[in-house]
């Protein structure tokens, strides 16, 4: 399920909750595994949320964030039915996305 | 300058002593708080989809999905069913939790592998989830709000019953520990976690209508049956089976002792 985010969008009179729950292990690159092994890091890095193509909320991220981020924003404006997508990069290169309509 | 920052400094161990001293005083209030902030935010509402896509998911040898499991109301209603465990099944001739019907649901119907099934019910340190989780969770939120009402009419669930009482005061291991050590009195508190009294009808409504749960310090959502298992590791009993009677005579005591009280699963704990 790794990449995969899970977003719900929802008006609140004239501003829109965004919710979102991305899959990740979030590793520091600072654990060991059980054999004494270093971890490597995998982190996201950057969160990018939109609203019809356009960018509401863009921010950095680091290995402080907990495993399986759970992300809410609210911005203003939207309408029923419109696209909302969020989306991550990760320090390894991969990245994940979803996308929903406001409801 | 000078004066300035004795002054600052002063202020800062005034807003030190301020913070600190009514953190001491209502320990068991701080996680209230904290909640309180999440409001309605609980990730949860994303593992209960999860569950309900595994539900109709076609899956095993057989490829066939869940749709067919009979969890106690008839094959496939899910409303209500979480709220009735756990209960006796005929067609296995023993009471079964939520987990264990799901695994003879899983064998049964789809034809999976005890070994499969059983391999990793609970999610460990860096998962992301479990299969179990999610329809557990799926499953509590088609009960929310309807009162805990497992089986007591069958002998089988009766004794159940006793034998999760009898468990749940056995004293054992190198602690010499029974769950009614800790969840026997009003008031105690385990580190900064309050502790309830699961032998009163309040403090087992309260734990047993929160399971499932959103696990905030582990990121995934545990199980009723999770968390009688993470009880038996702090007691340093042998490792609690999923669905086993041990397990599910415990969970029967609880939910008997919290029967009535409305379901509020998944919650959100710590």
């Amino acid at each position: 399920m790794a990449g995969k985010i899970r977003i719900r969008a929802q008006l609140d009179g004239d501003t829109c909750e965004v919710k979102a729950l991305m899959r990740h292990p979030m590793e520091t690159g600072l654990r060991k595994d059980q054999a004494g092994e270093p971890i490597p890091a995998n982190y996201i890095e950057e969160v990018t949320v939109t609203h019809n193509d356009k960018v509401v909320m863009h921010g950095y991220w680091g290995a402080a964030v907990s495993a399986n981020p759970f992300l809410g924003v609210r911005f203003a404006g939207g309408e029923a039915g419109d696209k909302v997508t969020v989306s991550w990069r990760g320090n390894t290169g991969e990245t994940g996305e979803g996308e929903t309509t406001i409801r | 300058m000078p004066n300035s920052r004795i002054i600052n400094v002063a202020a800062c161990l005034v807003a030190t002593v301020m913070l600190t001293g009514p953190a001491h005083a209502d320990e068991a209030g701080i996680f209230d708080e904290y909640r309180a902030m999440f409001g309605d935010d609980n990730p949860a509402i994303f593992v209960i989809e999860e569950g309900e896509e595994f539900w109709f998911a076609s899956q095993g040898p057989k490829q066939a999905t869940l749709e067919a499991c009979d969890l106690g109301l008839g094959p496939g209603v899910v409303d209500g069913a979480y709220a009735r465990l756990p209960r006796y099944f005929e067609d296995v001739d023993r009471v079964m939790d939520v987990e264990a019907r799901l695994r003879f649901c899983m064998e049964e119907l789809q034809g999976r592998t005890p070994e499969e099934v059983d391999d990793r019910p609970y999610s460990l340190r860096g998962d992301l989830g479990t299969e179990m989780e999610a329809l557990v969770a799926w499953l509590a939120e088609k009960s929310r709000d309807l009162p805990i009402a497992p089986g007591q009419e069958h002998d089988k669930e009766r004794e159940a019953y006793s034998l999760g009482e009898a468990v749940f005061y056995y004293r054992a291991g190198p602690h010499d520990f029974s769950c009614a050590t800790c969840h026997g009195q009003e008031g105690m508190r385990i580190r900064l976690q309050a502790l309830p009294d699961l032998t009163t009808h309040e403090g087992a409504a309260v734990a047993y209508s929160g399971w499932p749960a959103y696990r905030i310090s582990e990121g995934v959502v545990r199980t009723m049956g999770w968390r009688m298992r993470a009880c038996f590791r702090q007691q340093r009993f042998p490792l609690l089976d999923m669905g086993s009677d041990v397990t599910v005579a415990l969970q029967t005591y609880l939910a008997v002792t919290a029967a009535g009280a409305p379901m509020a699963a998944p919650g959100l704990k710590r």
